[in-house]
């Protein structure tokens, strides 16, 4: 399975745990897969790890896709 | 939630399906990933389709893949007395070919389900009596997780903790699959997470090899509808391997998560429910880490039975629709599965029947 | 046992007639049907957020009888206790016991407690027997929803499952989930000095889900709901997604399913909201024409499909 949610990074301990929140939900992940993790970063989470960072740059990228799409949407 | 909300978005999907539907192509498509057949299902994407667009599942639900004989390897473990097997709760319930870990753990096996291997060290950690053993199943998504935490177990020196590693590699099955010679799919929606570990260039053969396009989607309704777009274009065009899922995935992958699963796993033969045995498809642990190894037990495992009429093998090659397999909705169902595709939350077959009409 | 009685389980309770000590209790119903429920009850842990298996006792037969349009009167309780229960668990599952019984208004009339051998029992369970009355006009089934009517659920859905699952296995370290357990009777008074209720259902063990595909198929009609209407906290929905499980199908304690005239919509809403348990009350859907005892779901993609249930249990997936 793959988990969608992104997780937000409220907290790094010793640069080898990271305490992450779902939405009021937090758990500790372990960040030996991934490096350069830092609070504030979105992570995603499988199997009690962090996997990637999500790359907040693309993110906007796509959302600006489709926030176009939804102007072409409403225009027609 | 956030970075979810945007991509669920009804009046982009509606744009999207607009697209497509201009497009005018007559396309099957194969969702490889479980998580992504759960989304088509769950969002009942297959409504905003033009008729001509037609979408299979694939090999992507880990669970559904494991062979029975694996399984029943995996429940004779569990039955060794100084032995706790802890797993993922998706497999306690999927049928191997006499029982389930759940029937055997009613029988007394222990097993115990939990969510991360790391767990399962914890487990062998606070009781060095009993031997863990961990139930590795999984993709190249879980295969690194995994790696780390028999990496973790080796430096703390917990010698009561052992892995089955019956993980398994995604694009040797898309090779096999795309060598079938009954195998008539256009494009591949391809897993999002696993493609997060391995990145885009480890699918370039099935372009260049076999001229078929794939594109990496993320797990959102508009993501897959957006990839579907970027598949039919390129059946028109050029075939070649795209990324949709930009805010996650890169082309070369998250080098540290592969070198870590290369660290303590070296390619081997598995066994593929549907696809029979494939060669480097699944992960052994190197010499190195033997010691962790339960694979290597000697346990007597009687040859697997035969499931009558059970054609998962098929549904999970794309040969057929759940439907069309003739114990689907009768004896088959997510209360008395018969085949694990029945079982998983992820399976093919269990999404058809909680979500669709038949 | 008597002086287990006597010391721990009277004095909680909080009331005298359990003193006498007669075989049977002999209590005076006031003029109208009785109702009569029984459920026993068993949870792990014993102890989550927001509740405990004492208030899980009182509130899930309380409910029971609320369903049905029946005032809450008295109620039976038995323990079942595993040797080796600790005196301060089952002092707390008391007094919560004590406490929720006075809050939902019902007295508890007779008991029984048993002890059985360590390793059985999960440290304790409860059964409780509840007797209500029905006063002429209030009854209320899960039969009566009709076509046009709406389906209105009283808040978020999803919470106790989830609370006793984190509690159970800890997936979260830190997370704001609590069990909704509480007397919904209050609340059903309230909703019937507003209007005639056509149906009502506790959504307990299968969830909102199994609660739908009830009323459809025990009032023969077809149901929808609207996905995107249907209220799941944030925490819940993050559970749900990291466990693959849907949050229509997992556990409530303290909702309530109505269905009511279109024309009572407004004043059943007004009248839910100015209740403690029912401030997040919402329409969630309507009874429309289709094939009857099914249930569709509007996703929030605008698409349609039906509800099936899952199978009997829910089993967290990971991989």
């Amino acid at each position: 399975m793959c988990l969608a949610i992104p997780a937000e990074v409220v907290e790094v301990i010793e640069g080898e745990i990271a305490v992450v929140d779902f939405g009021d939900a937090k758990k500790r992940v372990s960040l030996a897969l991934v490096d350069g993790v830092e609070k504030g970063d979105f992570v995603l989470v499988h199997a009690g790890f962090a996997i990637e960072k999500v790359d907040a740059e693309e993110a906007l990228k796509t959302r600006q896709l489709f926030e176009e799409l939804e102007r072409l949407n409403e225009a027609n | 939630m956030k970075l979810i909300e945007e991509y669920r978005n009804p009046a982009v999907m509606k744009e999207l399906a607009e697209k497509v539907k201009e497009l005018g192509v007559r396309s099957t498509l194969m969702e490889v990933c479980g998580t992504h057949t759960m989304a088509i299902s769950r969002f009942g994407l297959r409504s905003f389709l033009p008729p001509e667009v037609d979408l299979v599942s694939g090999p992507g639900c880990p669970v559904c893949v494991t062979a029975d004989r694996d399984i029943d390897r995996a429940i004779a473990l569990s039955a060794i007395g100084d032995v706790t097997l802890a797993t993922f709760g998706d497999m306690v319930r999927v049928p191997g070919s006499r029982s389930s870990l759940q029937e055997a753990s009613a029988s007394g096996a222990n097993v115990k389900v939990v969510y991360s291997p790391l767990e399962a060290l914890e487990m062998a950690k606070s009781d060095r009596e009993r031997k863990i053993v961990f139930l590795g199943i999984g993709f190249e998504t879980t295969a690194p997780a995994v790696a780390a935490t028999i990496i973790e177990a080796k430096r703390e020196n917990i010698n009561n903790f052992f892995v089955l590693s019956l993980h398994k590699l995604v694009p040797p099955a898309l090779r096999a699959l795309a060598e079938l010679p009954d195998f008539h799919v256009d494009g591949f929606i391809l897993p999002g997470h696993v493609s997060t570990i391995i990145g885009s260039k480890a699918y370039e053969f099935l372009a260049s090899e076999y001229g078929i396009p794939g594109v990496i989607a993320g797990f959102e309704p508009t993501d897959v509808m957006r990839a579907i777009y970027m598949l039919l274009r390129m059946q028109k065009e050029e075939a070649e391997i795209a990324i949709e899922y930009t805010r996650a995935v890169k082309p070369n992958g998250n080098r540290k998560a592969i070198e870590t699963m290369h660290e303590v796993f070296e390619p081997c033969d598995a066994e593929w429910r549907g696809l029979f045995r494939l060669a480097g498809s699944g992960l052994l642990l190197r010499e190195n880490y033997k010691e962790f190894d339960a694979g290597e037990w000697e346990v007597d495992v009687p040859p697997p039975l035969e499931k009558k009429g059970c054609r998962c093998g098929d549904v999970l090659c794309g040969r057929i629709k759940p439907m069309e397999c003739g114990l689907f909705g009768k004896t088959c169902t997510p209360e008395t599965p018969v085949g694990p595709c029945m079982v998983s939350s992820e399976g093919t077959c269990a999404s058809y029947y909680l979500y669709c009409d038949e | 046992m008597q002086t287990l009685l006597r010391k721990t389980v009277f004095p909680v309770l909080g009331n005298e007639d359990l003193f006498d000590m007669e075989d049977a209790a002999k209590v005076e119903v006031p003029e109208g049907s009785v109702a009569l429920t029984t459920d026993s009850f068993t949870v792990k842990p014993l102890f989550f957020p927001g509740g405990d298996i004492g208030k899980l006792s009182i509130c899930g037969t309380v409910n029971d009888l609320a369903m049905r349009g029946a005032k809450p009167l008295f109620m039976t309780l038995a323990l079942v206790l595993e040797e080796g229960l600790s005196f301060n668990k089952l002092e707390k599952a008391l007094e919560s016991v004590g406490k929720w019984a006075r809050e939902a208004g019902v007295k508890i009339v007779s008991g029984d407690t048993k002890v059985v051998e360590r390793g059985f029992a999960d440290g304790m369970y409860i059964n409780t027997t509840g007797v209500g009355v029905i006063f002429e006009g209030k009854e209320v089934s899960i039969r009566g929803a009709k076509e046009g009517d709406v389906l209105i659920i009283n808040g978020f859905v999803g919470d106790h499952g989830m609370a006793v699952m984190n509690a159970r296995e800890s997936i979260f370290s830190d997370a704001n989930l609590s069990s909704d357990c509480a007397p919904l009777w209050g609340l059903v008074d309230t909703m019937q000095d507003a209007a005639c209720l056509h149906a009502l259902r506790d959504p307990t063990r299968g969830g909102l889900g199994a609660a739908l595909k009830e009323m459809a198929q025990a009032s023969g009609c077809h149901l929808e709901i609207w996905e995107e209407d249907i209220p799941v906290r944030a925490p819940v929905e993050a559970a749900c997604e990291m466990l693959g499980l849907d949050p229509l199908f997992v556990a409530n304690e303290g909702k309530l399913l109505c269905a009511v005239a279109p024309l009572d919509a407004d004043t059943v809403l007004c009248a839910m909201r100015s209740h403690p348990y029912g401030k997040e009350a919402r329409i969630i859907g309507e009874v429309v024409s289709g094939k009857p005892g099914e249930v569709t779901v509007r996703t929030s993609m605008g698409t349609r499909r039906p509800l099936r249930m899952p199978s009997g249990e829910q089993l967290p997936r990971i991989c």
